[in-house]
């Protein structure tokens, strides 16, 4: 439970912080950390414009797409405290529940029949399926490390007593945060400030959504960041009492917001055809966790 | 001779341009253009004479600086060969004159409007069935974008046809930002009207128009501006060169989403055309050139103003230059994307930057100096790979030389006692023509004159006229997700085209 209200708090600011960063590096000022959720209250006092292509998918899918980030947040756990639901094997619940609200996301694309929602779709579909290996592998070695299938087991009973095991720390953060950047739709896959509709993977898919539905799937967006930032915080805490994880995990949060701000103003995106080489590139980065945990389990000896 | 040799900016009487039969001017102008690789094809365009259409071709050399002109009188039934046949170049330039006129070429590639004007020949074809370019495949899909668009760009059509994320074929479909400018020419009557009509031309191409329309319209009174009149002219191309290149290197960086580079060239365009504001009361140069006159001129106190500006100019944007040309991420989008080979661009016609960035010399500060380019001995920079990279180092280069040549030209400027006379009316049956090269690359204005001295025909040609070919040849085999960095890196303008 714990876990799931530090979600909801920290989604509040963690885009705000992205906007910020980013404008202060420009040498502007930017708007306050907590305008992106005034934006989301805004749009949810609005109605919704339905096109007349579409049917009752198009409708649905963005509260399913919300719903679906609602519950993977119930797994998360925060140190030892398990979160709302926890069994064995929830990480697989984890990937796949994300994987419905993404799937609702994209067929609800599919049906205004617009071209580039078309095409946004496409794309978005290929780097998630991409994504999927690096993250199956990340958390299977995990499991095979200490020997527990559920999250807050793995987080609690993960403990960096070898030198391997720091080097797997670090491998896996990057693995996380470079999954956050693909499910997300950020740079350097893809740019979320992009006003070109060619150039977009997730804001193409959205384009005819609005009001009430365009506020649920920006702010699915601003959790799902502070999601994937407690899952990084939780490879941190090990089972610290909890005055010390709530630090950890808001310092966390706002470290990698500041981290995606400067990542986002220093370099350019890439190439679209160069995304799927580079997500595919994470893989191998798991796979060099898996290695990893072989060797701390003397597999090799 | 089957033509008259003039220099550019110069009139002579209409019946000293050469009348030839059809197949001679068809034959002589595809011999000039063969004949070496520095003519290119200026204007072609036809008017109404008397129930016949003149045509009028305008072929300009840039080895001796001169401009070859021919005419050959039609009618509208008459079954013609095309030039287009012959030479890919005049495509565009007789699609309009069927536009117009509703000549019938017989072998014409693909004969149809290039916009849809109210006064066009044939009101039954509208925009509606505008025939597209198709290609019948079950695995191929087409994606429209415009010509209501996003952002605050202008209105235009594009028609890709996509295999995957790559585009087979681009299509551009123009015109919806027609507002009937050349005719408006005629019917204006006051100077100061025709004037401010030049100016809105395209509103990023201000001082390049405008210098255009001056410069002819002085050269059809026989009015020679004093050096105070051309220093400020050619100050202000240059000046608005810098802007705007400056400006393009920023959307160039928006488009592959570089926020540094985009917010620091954005914050140098600024100071730039701020100084247009102070020196005329308007950011964009409307008002700065008048026929015969100026009504700001160029003070010692904004040469100082202008030398402290490019100072500071320069060392930010040698240091964002070094940034941008040396980041992994950015050349890897910048680099062979969006090629243009020198043979693309020969067969296209493409002018100004566009050309110099395959390896084509078109710059009409040296090949056809007006204004004060004959003082500062303009060598043209020249790239040749053709990419979306090569046009980015294009702009840094000429960026560079235009703030050498502001230093220069406002190093000399004895600023002499502006004394206006008065002008004359413009010379009775001539026909004048003037080249300038805009930022943007050449534009060119040819008058036409009736027994009266009155303006009966205005033809005004924007680079952007033959470059749109260029850049949708460039983005085929590309990744449609490229287009967008494509077509900010040519910049071509709609209005410009549309007229």
């Amino acid at each position: 439970m714990i876990s799931f209200i530090l979600i909801v708090l920290a989604s509040t600011f963690f885009t705000g912080i992205i906007i910020r960063m980013k404008s202060i590096t420009s040498g502007r000022k930017g708007p306050g950390i907590f305008q992106p959720v005034k934006d989301v209250i805004r749009l949810f006092k609005k109605g919704s414009v339905y096109s007349e292509t579409t049917s009752f998918i198009f409708q649905a899918a963005p509260s399913i797409y919300f719903a679906s980030v609602l519950m993977a947040m119930m797994v998360i756990p925060l140190g030892r405290y398990s979160g709302i639901i926890s069994f064995e094997g929830d990480f697989v619940f984890f990937a796949y529940i994300l994987g419905i609200g993404k799937f609702f996301n994209i067929i609800s694309a599919l049906d205004t029949g617009s071209s580039f929602e078309g095409m946004g779709a496409s794309r978005e579909a290929l780097y998630s399926m991409f994504a999927e290996p690096s993250f199956f592998i990340l958390m299977g070695s995990f499991a095979l490390l200490t020997g527990h299938t559920s999250f807050q087991q793995i987080f609690a009973s993960l403990h960096f007593g070898s030198y391997i095991s720091y080097i797997l720390g670090v491998l896996a953060t990057f693995v996380l945060v470079m999954i956050t950047m693909i499910e997300n739709s950020r740079m350097p896959i893809d740019d979320p400030k992009t006003h070109l509709e060619l150039t977009m993977v997730h804001e193409v898919m959205i384009l005819d959504n609005s009001g009430f539905d365009l506020g649920m799937i920006l702010y699915a967006t601003n959790l799902k960041f502070a999601l994937y930032g407690a899952l990084i915080a939780n490879l941190f805490m090990g089972s610290f009492p909890l005055y010390l994880t709530i630090p950890i995990f808001f310092g966390i949060q706002i470290l990698f917001a500041l981290a995606v701000g400067i990542l986002e103003s220093f370099t350019a995106r890439f190439r679209m055809n160069h995304n799927a080489q580079y997500i595919l590139a994470l893989s191998s980065v798991s796979l060099l966790i898996f290695l990893g945990v072989l060797l701390v389990l003397g597999q090799f000896s | 001779m089957k033509h008259i040799s003039i220099k550019n900016n110069q009139t002579i009487p209409l019946r000293e341009i050469p009348a030839l039969d059809y197949i001679t001017f068809l034959e002589h102008n595809i011999f000039l253009l063969t004949k070496s690789q520095g003519t290119h094809c200026v204007n072609y365009y036809g008017f109404p004479s008397e129930e016949k259409i003149k045509l009028i071709c305008c072929i300009a050399d840039d080895e001796l600086s001169s401009i070859y002109i021919s005419s050959s009188e039609v009618t509208a039934t008459q079954k013609l060969p095309s030039f287009s046949r012959r030479n890919l170049v005049f495509e565009k330039f007789e699609r309009e004159i069927h536009e117009n006129f509703g000549l019938a070429y017989t072998d014409h590639p693909w004969l149809k409007p290039v916009r849809f004007p109210f006064n066009r020949f044939n009101k039954n074809s509208t925009v509606g069935d505008y025939p597209f370019f198709k290609i019948e495949s079950e695995e191929l899909h087409e994606v429209g974008v415009g010509p209501i668009h996003a952002g605050i760009i202008e209105p235009g059509h594009f028609r890709f046809i996509c295999n995957g994320e790559q585009i087979l074929h681009l299509e551009v479909q123009l015109g919806y930002q027609h507002r009937g400018i050349e005719q408006l020419f005629i019917e204006k009557k006051k100077l100061l009207q025709r004037v401010t009509l030049a100016e809105n031309i395209a509103g990023d191409s201000v001082a390049g128009h405008t210098v255009a329309f001056v410069n002819l319209w002085e050269s059809l009174c026989n009015y020679h501006p004093g050096r105070d009149l051309q220093l400020a002219r050619t100050l202000a191309l240059e000046l608005e060169r810098l802007a705007i290149h400056t400006g393009d290197l920023s959307g160039m960086c928006t488009d592959v989403a570089y926020q540094l580079g985009s917010a620091v060239f954005g914050r140098l365009r600024t100071p730039l055309i701020n100084f247009f504001q102070s020196w005329c009361g308007n950011r964009l140069a409307k008002g700065l050139v008048r026929p015969g006159k100026t009504n700001f001129p160029f003070t010692p106190e904004l040469a100082a103003e202008l030398n402290s500006l490019l100072d500071s100019y320069e060392s930010d944007f040698e240091d964002i230059c070094e940034e941008l040309f040396t980041l992994p991420s950015a050349l890897a989008r910048f680099e062979k994307t969006g090629v243009i080979t020198t043979e693309q661009a020969v067969t296209t016609g493409t002018v100004g930057m566009t050309a110099r960035m395959s390896e084509l010399n078109r710059d009409i500060r040296s090949s056809h100096p007006h204004n004060l380019y004959d003082e500062l001995n303009h060598q043209p920079v020249i790239k040749n790979q053709g990419d979306v990279y090569a046009r980015a180092r294009l702009r840094r280069k000429e960026i560079n030389q235009s703030v050498g040549y502001l230093k220069a030209l406002m190093k000399n400027s004895s600023s002499g006692e502006h004394k206006p006379a008065p002008l004359a009316i413009p010379a009775p049956n001539s026909f004048a023509i003037s080249l300038v090269e805009g930022w943007r690359g050449e534009i060119c204005h040819c008058a036409i004159t009736d027994e009266t001295g009155n303006l009966v025909h205005y033809k005004i040609k924007d680079p952007s006229f033959h470059n749109w070919l260029a850049m949708a040849l460039s983005v085929r085999n590309n990744e449609i997700s490229d287009f967008p960095i494509v077509n900010k890196s040519f910049d071509l303008s709609y209005c410009g085209h549309d007229l």
